[in-house]
């Protein structure tokens, strides 16, 4: 088996007893790379800098000195700013933009001496569910069943992608309303949007600050634990990021949860929901059960408001966050007509710069926090929004450890399939999701089968706040219990 | 509460996105369907309830208002569309 397919773990461990170097590993994975132009993964392929930080890598695991990540080669998803690369969360406004700094996350990931292949497509400033907003065009799911082009999810497409068809042995994604969960059940592989906080979100381009999370798309459980543990941290720079330390999230994967409570919510059985993720849902539990889990129904009465809250509130926080695109600073300026003045430069710029669901979105975030409507929509959602975490923060209180859900309402749809269909039905593929970022918990999404057609399905496990090792846990039980081990055919 | 085209105008205006006039119905009609999905919230009882500020339990941490970094300045403009002498350069903003 050719090394890009390994897994973080195994390459770890093979890396330490010198069975093959990590310039060796980092090659096979920019051979799989550029046969791959196909899946639209990469954007910004950065093999030298990937070479260069392999041959480093390999100095400190001949010195002794590696920790777990010290030469595995990973994709990092375009919203995160590297230095010196393109940086432009794939939208045109930031066509050309190369960060001065690095972000804390990949600053943390290199200390660690991980390789960087290069930079990952998704959709543009993380706003879409299926990777078409993407100014570098689709990223393309490497699961086919015929002659259709499926979608790998989003707003992480790019890094689902790369991940289940083995250019990378793992990526960051980041997830505002499940852009790590929703594309890592359609792949058929593992993402977890780590607790709010736990993560820093410095020098990741933001969406929505309140909701923004980033965290590992992996191949496995074990290695999601090793990455995230990489990825986390108290960081002065993020006001937000929590001061607390890090536990060995690789440690807690004992694969016993006999005794643990596992919620099952009414409300997430969805009208219309399609029967073979109902069943999934229903073989997860008893996945559970079987390991020695108690299986109890529980309720989250305020689950349907979830999504018109997100609705809300994302868009409010992107119109702010994504008012500083002005052309001034950096990025594209617009070429002015003789006489514009200032504000039609900024109007031109926005223009041209950004792609039409992000002009809608700032646009209805603009709408909401105008005045007479503040309160209406914004100050409402808000109330809603704590109400949604006091639902979750009830039922861990009564004693729930992990609470399992479907992690998307289907298996992987094509591409432009949804090019006519309204916003809102796309905005549909969250509803699993966004109930987390609201209330701000850990979420894991684990692929548990394939569906009549032959697609990845996934289910998705909530944990009580700080707790990912435990959550991490309950994944890597069904990950063994459901033992997904099923690949896509190559066809790019 | 609807959104007609001039409410589409005022809202482009506000998010300084320039839309063209033929555009305008159809962001209308696109608006109008995301905040009517919003209408859902008006079924649920907010009484007594304090909207959310804050994801986790924790006050925004403090620290001393002194200066950290600094002459950095080639590095803040390289990435400008129009930078000279020092400086952003816009367009004249005052007559």
């Amino acid at each position: 088996m050719s090394a890009n397919t390994w897994t973080i773990a195994a390459a770890r461990d093979a890396l330490r007893k010198g069975e093959i170097s990590a310039v060796d590993l980092t090659m096979s994975c920019l051979t799989a790379i550029d046969a791959a132009d196909d899946l639209g993964a990469f954007v910004h392929k950065t093999p030298d800098i990937a070479l260069d930080q392999a041959r480093a890598a390999d100095a400190r695991l001949k010195a002794g000195d590696a920790p777990d990540l010290c030469g595995i080669p990973l994709g990092i998803k375009d919203l995160f700013c590297t230095k010196g690369v393109p940086s432009q969360a794939a939208s045109n406004i930031l066509r050309g933009f190369r960060p001065e700094y690095e972000s804390t996350v990949t600053t943390k990931l290199f200390d660690a001496g991980a390789v960087m292949l290069g930079k990952l497509n998704m959709d543009e400033f993380a706003m879409g569910s299926s990777n078409e907003t993407s100014c570098y065009g689709n990223a393309v799911n490497p699961w086919k069943i015929d002659d259709r082009k499926l979608t790998p999810g989003g707003s992480s497409g790019g890094s689902a992608a790369a991940v289940a068809a083995d250019l990378c042995l793992g990526a960051t994604g980041t997830d505002t309303g499940g852009s790590i969960r929703q594309p890592a059940a359609f792949t058929g592989i593992v993402g977890i949007k780590p607790t709010y906080g736990r993560v820093s979100r410095w020098g990741v381009v933001a969406f929505a600050s309140s909701l923004d999370q980033a965290g590992p798309m992996t191949k496995s459980v074990r290695d999601a634990a090793i990455f995230l543990a990489a990825m986390s941290g108290h960081d002065p720079k993020d006001s937000t990021s929590a001061e607390l330390a890090v536990p060995d999230f690789e440690a807690a994967l004992t694969g016993d949860i006999r005794g643990k409570k596992i919620g099952i919510p009414k409300e997430y059985r969805m009208d219309g929901m399609p029967a073979e993720i109902e069943a999934l849902w229903a073989k997860g539990a008893e996945m559970l059960r079987d390991a020695g889990a108690e299986i109890v129904d529980i309720s989250l009465p305020h689950t349907k408001y979830a999504l018109p809250a997100y609705y809300v509130i994302a868009p409010a926080e992107a119109s702010s966050n994504l008012a500083r695109y002005d052309g001034v600073r950096y990025g594209h300026r617009a070429t002015l007509s003789a006489g514009d003045g200032i504000t039609e430069m900024y109007e031109k710029t926005r223009a041209e710069g950004f792609g039409p669901e992000v002009q809608r979105r700032i646009m209805v975030g603009t709408y909401v926090l105008s005045a007479g409507f503040y309160d209406a929509y914004y100050n409402r959602a808000r109330k809603v929004r704590a109400l949604i975490k006091r639902d979750f923060e009830l039922a861990f209180a009564a004693g729930v450890d992990a609470i399992l859900t479907p992690a998307t309402p289907s298996s992987a749809f094509g591409l432009g399939e949804m090019a006519s269909a309204d916003p809102v039905e796309m905005y549909l593929n969250d509803v699993f999701t966004v109930t987390v970022n609201l209330a701000g918990l850990p979420g894991v999404s684990v692929p548990v089968g394939l569906d009549a057609k032959g697609l990845p399905m996934g289910l998705q496990l909530i944990g009580r706040p700080w707790e990912e090792g435990e959550l991490l846990n309950h994944a890597y039980v069904l990950e063994r219990a459901a033992g997904f081990v099923a690949k896509p055919a190559k066809w790019w | 509460m609807s959104i007609d085209i001039d409410t589409a105008r005022r809202v482009a205006k506000l998010a300084r996105i320039r839309v063209e006039e033929a555009d305008l119905p159809k962001l209308a009609g696109q608006l109008n369907d995301i905040v009517s999905f919003m209408e859902q919230l008006n079924e649920v009882d907010v009484t007594g309830i304090e909207p959310m500020t804050s994801v986790t339990p924790m006050r925004l941490k403090r620290r001393a208002d002194v200066v950290t970094d600094g002459n950095i300045q080639s590095q803040i403009l390289k990435n400008a569309p129009d930078a000279r002498e020092g400086f952003f350069a816009v367009p004249k903003v005052v007559e």
